[in-house]
């Protein structure tokens, strides 16, 4: 439990961050994900996700912008099937919750801050075309592993699915690979 | 058996919504209590300097793997009603590499990035955004990529499957590598921080 305490750059200078509180122990945390995807299997039979979330919402935006076009697309199409709204689906209205459930647990600790989580040694900018092209990086990654780290590693994982555990292993793996390559930006 | 609850009919498309969404609220929470929203705790994953990533998530994999296994040797649960993504192997091991590269890169996954927004990380809006646009891409690039997407189609199968091992003895096994994995795991954790002290004090 060394790294409780962040770098953090403040957004409005001289707003003077609360005290956050600690993080909650690792196995207790872990133990709480748990049962909260148990109860997902439980009540609907499906597990938690995060990346549908956004293709759900990327098919809807782009149908507004070309309805047949989006349609017709066969990645998109999955997400615009019938005459249901797009939006109204079932890992939409879960993210939506994750972003609740935490800003939750962000107020109740003192956590929730403007702020950019970066090491010493990388300017804000950079840092933040990181965040961009990490996070484009890892769309394709969950597009084509059908899943992310929610969706794949922790359900898929628990239900013992052999490409979620593939998926897991690669994602580690390829982690691994290049973490000393980008070090300056962390530490 | 009585669930999943959804499937067997007791609750309409609507109220799953609903369900949905004080799951993704306990989901939020949980991410968030452990760390989740911040991506210098993140990444020391990958730095060796803090393993709570990989206790976080096996604990909760253990957690919710006996969590059915028990549910469904009850006759409370029944499995085979709860969805399993297909394996697309080759898919999968692209996939994942590239995971795990954006992981290191963006500092966050898509779950933790709206933890991440939520608490106000500038960062991880940007993440965020960055999602949008590759999945966009993605999605025009598609007829391209195609082929890959569905490289590797073996269908639905699970590890006691492929490995012939019974159910209960794999779900034996993982839990042990788990338990080991959470010893190594704080083992390295010290040798770092032993190793990392003379440089800051």
């Amino acid at each position: 439990m060394a790294s409780v305490t962040q770098d953090v750059v403040p957004e409005a200078a001289g707003e003077k961050a609360r005290v956050a509180q600690p993080y909650m122990n690792p196995y207790l945390a872990g133990i709480g994900l748990g049962l909260v995807l148990l109860a997902a299997f439980v009540l609907v039979g499906r597990g938690l996700g995060a990346s549908g979330a956004f293709n759900s919402t990327i098919a809807w935006l782009v149908s507004l912008v070309a309805p047949g076009y989006a349609r017709s697309n066969e990645f998109l199409g999955n997400y615009l099937e019938g005459d249901t709204h797009p939006l109204k689906a079932w890992l939409v209205f879960e993210v939506a919750g994750v972003f609740v459930g935490a800003l939750l647990s962000g107020l109740l600790a003192g956590r929730v801050a403007g702020s950019v989580e970066k090491g010493p040694r990388v300017s804000v900018g950079t840092r933040l075309a990181f965040a961009f092209v990490g996070g484009s990086l890892m769309a394709l990654g969950a597009a084509l592993g059908r899943g992310c780290t929610s969706g794949q590693a922790l359900t898929g994982g628990s239900l013992l699915n052999l490409g979620s555990w593939v998926f897991m292993m690669c994602v580690f793996g390829g982690a691994y690979a290049v973490a000393f390559l980008f070090r300056r930006q962390w530490r | 058996m009585s669930a999943p609850f959804y499937k067997l009919g007791a609750f309409g498309d609507e109220a799953s919504l609903v369900v949905a969404f004080l799951i993704g609220i306990g989901f939020g929470f949980f991410l968030e209590r452990a760390g989740f929203g911040s991506a210098k705790k993140l990444v020391s994953q990958f730095y060796l300097t803090d393993l709570a990533v990989f206790k976080v998530m096996f604990t909760a994999i253990v957690t919710a793997m006996l969590g059915v296994t028990y549910l469904s040797w009850a006759g409370f649960l029944d499995l085979s009603l709860v969805y399993l993504v297909p394996t697309y192997w080759i898919a999968q091991v692209v996939g994942g590499l590239l995971l795990g590269v954006g992981f290191v890169v963006g500092g966050y996954c898509p779950g933790t990035s709206i933890a991440a927004t939520a608490t106000g990380k500038l960062d991880g809006l940007l993440f965020v955004l960055g999602f949008a646009a590759g999945t966009l891409g993605f999605a025009l690039a598609f007829p391209l990529v195609k082929g890959l997407y569905t490289a590797g189609a073996i269908g639905t199968k699970t590890l006691p499957q492929v490995l012939g091992i019974p159910y209960g003895i794999l779900v034996f096994g993982v839990v042990l590598m788990a338990v080991s994995g959470f010893v190594g795991a704080s083992w390295v954790e010290k040798k770092m921080a032993a190793k990392a002290a003379p440089a800051t004090e």
